[in-house]
């Protein structure tokens, strides 16, 4: 099999899978919402619900699709289209397991490996905003405009903290690379110290980088606490208020396959990538594919994990309030991950790389 | 002035720095979330009604679609004095008396009676004070839902749907004072 072969198949792959997964978020969230509240969730449509993503996609398709009169036409599409498109072209760049060989060829296990991977991701996560912000303007509402702008100011001051805190973990590694930030916590000693093979994590030595990286991935997804763009009880329903059948389903869509992406960073990032426990070993006794399919498996699940756990915080806390937010943002985030950023230097310069 | 001793005093006080970092409260929160989780995941939902199989039983003295009830001889008791239209405070009853004839002795109780009485549904906020006004312990609301209809006319319901039906007699012993199961003959 030629590259490019292997490249389309695992774009489309990829772009199924950030559908279904975003398609059963929404079937999780409403799980996971339940199960907290004492409740059992939806359980009509199939066996334990599970055939509800399909409903509410058919409910979406076949719901009124409205325009407001004086929304700028245009725009107003484009808001939605952009946001989508915006979530699901960052999976690109994400290594999403080791290698597979195939016909004695190894091929990896992503779709484009560029050097500045972690730029890419930021750059489109922030463009990400303009699909809102597009919205919330083109829909000729006051709410929609005030949640629209919401998010863009929210925007800015994650942005920052979250730039500032990947930057630490880019000192250490010594490259933006997505690939070979995963490579680097394969092979090595934890701490110089314990070997454990595919354990070398990053949380294990940026523990704070990654508290600030998390809060401000909740804050880039939109996710509670930090879902002020579209708080129902305060902006009827933020940027998305005009927004009517599949035009909202692809804002709510955009932000589960947002939610994925972003927890798929997290893992790249911190916990390993496609590592996992033993895997330098798997490859040498089971085989190439073996270990490709199963790093595959570990990457997935800790990104069903990191879901689960952004689904668990959205169901126990109340949203912020927005100078919270703001205080939070400017005071807290920005000068810890500027410090953490300080003393990473300085360990980095004192004992070597 | 002190009304209840509920009241909490506000203070402003400055956060201490477990509260300005968030983290243990947020944990504490997570903490308890989860074991809701874990306890709904193994023993299943408390005090959850499967609703369309299983309806939620409602309090005995529920008010819900009223009933013009019947006497012991089947006749109907309401003799249309028009307390009830008195005091009903959304004007949602309207009544028109008539007299009864010879012939109609076994229909109605009084010489009077309501030849039309009407509730409009969509004004009436269920508050049972024409339950508590009729003097003839003719008016009951139930334990009953009123139907979900398409059109606003037909939440006007006449005597077709409020008289109750000869075989099947409402039971509402449950909300009559003892002093007036006594009373009503």
């Amino acid at each position: 099999m030629d590259l490019i072969t292997f490249k389309l198949i695992l774009v489309l792959a990829l772009f199924l899978l950030s559908l279904t997964i975003a398609a059963y978020s929404t079937w999780a969230e409403r799980k996971v919402a339940s199960i907290m509240q004492d409740r059992i969730g939806p359980n009509r449509a199939g066996p334990f619900g599970l055939l509800q993503p399909l409903a509410d996609g058919g409910k979406f398709f076949f719901k009124e699709d409205f325009t407001p009169a004086n929304a700028e036409k245009f725009l107003f599409v484009l808001g939605p289209a952009l946001v989508m498109f915006i979530s699901l072209i960052t999976g690109a760049v994400i290594p999403w397991g080791k290698s597979l060989n195939i016909g004695g060829t190894s091929f990896d296990l992503q779709v484009a490996n560029i050097d500045v991977g972690v730029l890419f991701i930021i750059g489109m996560a922030s463009i990400g905003v303009y699909g809102i912000m597009i919205g919330g303007w083109a829909s000729n509402n006051k709410y929609s405009l005030l949640g629209a702008i919401r998010a863009s100011s929210q925007m800015i001051s994650y942005e920052l903290a979250m730039g500032l805190a990947l930057l630490s973990i880019i000192m250490m590694t010594g490259s933006l690379d997505l690939k070979v930030i995963t490579e680097t916590q394969t092979a090595g000693k934890l701490w110089g110290l314990i070997h454990i093979d595919g354990m070398n994590w990053n949380i294990f030595y940026q523990p704070l980088a990654f508290l600030i990286f998390f809060v401000s991935a909740l804050a880039e997804t939109n996710r509670h606490p930090f879902d002020l763009p579209e708080c129902e009880s305060e902006l009827v329903t933020g940027y998305s208020t005009e927004y009517s059948s599949m035009k909202l389903g692809l804002y709510m869509f955009g932000e589960y396959v947002n939610m994925f992406i972003s927890n798929a960073f997290i893992v790249v990032l911190f916990f390993g990538g496609y590592n996992y426990p033993g895997i330098e070993w798997v490859t040498q006794h089971w085989g190439e594919n073996t270990a490709g399919i199963l790093s595959v498996v570990a990457f997935l699940s800790k990104t069903v994990i990191g879901i689960l756990i952004f689904m668990w915080i959205r169901w126990t806390l109340p949203r912020f309030r927005y100078d919270q937010l703001m205080h939070l943002g400017w005071k807290t985030l920005i000068p810890l991950a500027l410090v953490n950023l300080v003393i990473t230097g300085a360990v980095i310069l004192a004992f070597g790389s | 002035m002190k009304l209840t001793n509920r009241s909490k005093v506000v203070s402003n006080k400055e956060m201490t720095l477990a509260e300005k970092i968030y983290l243990p409260a947020v944990f504490k929160g997570m903490g308890i979330t989860f074991k809701h989780a874990v306890r709904t995941v193994i023993k299943g939902a408390p005090s959850v009604y499967a609703y369309p199989e299983v309806q939620k039983p409602r309090a005995k003295v529920w008010r819900g679609h009223h009933v013009l009830k019947r006497d012991e001889e089947g006749r109907e008791r309401c003799t249309a004095c028009g307390l009830c239209a008195v005091a009903c405070p959304a004007e949602a009853i309207t009544m028109t008396a008539a007299e009864r004839t010879k012939e109609e002795k076994g229909l109605y109780r009084e010489e009077k009676y309501a030849s039309v009485y009407e509730i409009n549904m969509l004004r009436c906020i269920f508050c049972g004070m024409c339950e508590e006004a009729c003097p003839k312990s003719a008016i009951y609301l139930t334990d009953r839902l009123v139907d979900v209809e398409t059109n606003r006319g037909s939440f006007i319901y006449g005597k077709d749907k409020l008289v109750e039906k000869i075989n099947e007699r409402i039971d509402i012993t449950a909300r009559q004072s003892e002093k007036q199961k006594n009373a009503v003959k």
